[in-house]
């Protein structure tokens, strides 16, 4: 047991620590002290309580954003919409947040997360939808939301609910009330539990009931899965309108728990980085929570190393890259590790752009 | 096959390219200045669409799907717009972009032809990848001391009223890309290296037997396709914009996938699409400089991308475009 455990994390953990090591040759060439940089870092999100905060703010969309392409991955599906969905979750929540007024909190909270997380299961669905009657297929038609999501949010904020106080002329909600405003327990933000919730949740649902079930079948073989009766349209519909929902609670999480309010532009590529958490966990939920806090963890501390080390905080960038090719490529690390008699499936999603 | 018309679709391409055309020449006669500004925005647009499609159909046609346009892109400007830099000419600027875009394609060929990864999270790599590249070694102080390319009068036929200034008054890599197009298009359906690479992409199993070694040809097609898409950074950064910036691509390499798909994998009718999601993209610059429309400018931007969801909706419904059988599919020699 231990051994397969040992065997599955393998592979990630390589991945990790080869990702650092060729980051370390790339602060080298910028004449700066590897040793310096990953110790700015590492402090930069675990130094303090507030470098704490900050790492688990930063996983939180993370993880939902991850369990948004893990999800979707289960029923065979790669939901690159995140952005788009993320963008929609973030823009509804604003506006259920700061457009009622004079409700407790127990109430305001749950709406307003609830208006986004509605929201974009409906901009997930969508494209599930379309999958599903049409045979359009979902990488092209999410990737299209996404830029449809874009110009809308963009819309929303610079025109029928824009902020208006002073002489502001930035696309931006105005902040949200106190009572739709996510507080924060000591170091630990609300959100990021709800997000761990959300992961439990999920892989509850994947591996312990029937519906996950027949969403795992869809994944392995289509085909089988028509055959033995299982309705696949709907499977795919509604596992993408759940990969939707959540992508988009990590946008209504960013919006009422770290912004304040939505603002065209600030969630910019944040809907992307799913993808790289979710392959990081091998699309197993709760290999996405600790995918989440590596990644957010690095994030948190980028600028406290580009100020100790002068080392431009996009390197994160590039060593995320790193690591997501060597977890998709796991050929290479298993030749290094010797791994030979490994049965351990690559991640496939297979399949062109057209029916299937 | 795809690239066969029926009848009544020629007819009814011929009639909307009539009614476009008697559209434009009502808009010429109203407001000359400014239909010819769409029209020159619409072809500056369309280039880089086309480019990035022809990379994407060559790939395709072969049977690996390339999501990593938008990354060749990036990362082929980034290097175009730094050695154009660096050395102070712009020829060199394009070998450099056209060269980092070879790299990217074999890089792409490597990973999904040679280690059979699967072939989206291949292109996904590249993406994330040139993102964070091109940010982290990204130096605000460079810039272009010469300016960017500039258009070149085709002698007399620049005089034509419209059609001149839209078409003969371009910059080189405008020219070399609509060459390209009529090179692509002959190398695709009349040469044998066409035959091929369409052979692996429907049937590789079949092209094995008949002796195409299907590996070797799919790594050289991805290959050979990212030098188009490195023509592509090139042209963003050295002839469209005359600087780099972040993120600069702007999602237009996830747009040459639909373009491709709308232009059923042909050169020609990529470019024809290219053309048709330039020209929103130009009403949208043009509407944002004056104000003519109480249109926002932001549901204007949706247009080309709700427009690709439509069309791909279709096609599925209508099953008139077809995909290379095995796209998508990493060949195992049997």
């Amino acid at each position: 047991m231990s051994r397969s455990i040992l065997r599955t994390i393998a592979v990630p953990l390589v991945a990790v620590v080869l990702g650092l090591l060729i980051g370390a040759v790339l602060i080298l060439s910028q004449n700066a002290s590897p040793s310096t940089a990953y110790t700015a870092l590492v402090v930069g999100g675990l130094g303090d309580a507030d470098a704490v905060l900050r790492t688990l703010q930063k996983a939180t969309p993370l993880i939902f954003g991850g369990l948004a392409v893990a999800f979707a991955f289960k029923a065979g599906m790669f939901n690159i919409g995140g952005q788009g969905q993320l963008l929609i979750g973030a823009v509804f929540a604003a506006g259920v947040g700061f457009g009622i007024d004079g409700l407790p909190m127990v109430v305001h909270l749950p709406l307003a997360l609830l208006a986004g997380a509605i929201a974009g299961a409906i901009w997930g669905g969508l494209a599930g939808t379309l999958k599903a009657t049409t045979g359009a297929h979902e990488v092209i038609v999410t990737i299209m939301l996404n830029f449809v999501a874009g110009n809308l949010t963009d819309w929303l904020s610079a025109n029928p609910w824009k902020d208006n106080s002073g002489n502001n002329i930035v696309a931006r909600t105005p902040l949200v009330e106190d009572s739709a405003t996510i507080p924060t327990l000591g170091a630990v933000p609300v959100g990021f539990l709800l997000a761990v919730a959300a992961a439990a949740t999920c892989w509850m649902v994947l591996e312990r009931t029937t519906y996950g079930f027949e969403v795992r079948s869809v994944g392995h073989n289509r085909n089988a899965a028509q055959y033995s009766g299982i309705k696949v349209g709907w499977i795919m519909s509604s596992t993408m309108a759940v990969a939707g929902m959540l992508a988009a609670l990590g946008g209504a999480v960013e919006s009422l728990g770290v912004d304040g309010r939505f603002e065209a532009g600030v969630n910019v590529g944040l809907g992307f980085e799913g993808i790289t958490i979710a392959l990081l966990a091998r699309a197993n939920p709760l290999g996405v929570i600790p995918a989440a806090l590596l990644v957010g963890l690095m994030e948190a501390g980028a600028s406290r190393m580009q100020f100790k080390a002068g080392v431009a905080p996009e390197l994160i960038d590039v060593i995320q890259a790193l690591i997501l090719f060597f977890v998709a490529a796991p050929i290479i690390i298993k030749w290094l590790l010797r791994m030979r008699h490994d049965t351990s499936e690559q991640l496939q999603l297979g399949a062109g752009w057209g029916k299937s | 096959m795809g690239e066969v018309m029926k009848p009544q679709q020629r007819q009814l391409l011929y009639a909307g390219l009539a009614v476009m055309l008697v559209l434009i020449w009502i808009f010429y006669s109203a407001n000359g200045p400014q239909t010819t500004a769409v029209l020159a925005g619409t072809v500056r647009a369309a280039t880089l669409l086309a480019l990035g499609a022809m990379c994407g159909m060559i790939g395709e046609r072969s049977g690996v799907v390339n999501i990593g346009i938008e990354g060749q892109f990036l990362l082929s400007a980034f290097a175009a717009f730094t050695i154009a830099s660096m050395t102070g000419s712009l020829f060199m600027g394009t070998i450099a972009g056209i060269g980092m875009g070879l790299m990217m394609g074999w890089l792409l060929a490597a990973m999904a032809v040679g280690l059979k990864v699967d072939q989206i999270i291949a292109g996904t790599v590249l993406n994330i990848a040139a993102l964070g590249l091109t940010s982290f070694f990204y130096d605000r102080s460079r810039s272009l001391g010469m300016g960017k390319y500039t258009n070149i009068d085709l002698g007399p036929l620049a005089d034509i009223p419209l059609v001149g200034t839209v078409f003969f008054s371009r910059p080189p890599l405008t020219y070399l890309t609509m060459a390209l197009l009529v090179v692509v298009h002959i190398a695709l359906f009349r040469s044998v290296w066409g035959m091929r690479t369409r052979a692996i992409g429907e049937h590789p199993g079949a092209a094995d037997t008949v002796g195409i070694d299907v590996l070797k040809l799919r790594y050289l097609n991805v290959t050979l396709a990212g030098g188009l898409a490195g023509l592509g950074g090139s042209y963003l950064a050295l002839e469209a914009v005359g600087t780099f910036s972040r993120a600069m691509s702007g999602g237009r390499g996830f747009l040459a996938l639909a373009v491709m798909i709308f232009g059923r994998r042909t050169p020609f009718g990529a470019y024809a699409a290219a053309l048709f999601f330039g020209f929103t993209t130009a009403l949208q610059n043009q509407f944002q400089l004056n104000n003519t429309f109480d249109i926002p400018p932001q549901f204007v931007g949706m247009l080309p991308f709700v427009v690709t969801i439509v069309v791909v909706a279709l096609s599925g419904l209508v099953g008139s475009m077809r995909d290379p059988a095995a796209l998508g599919q990493n060949y195992e020699k049997g």
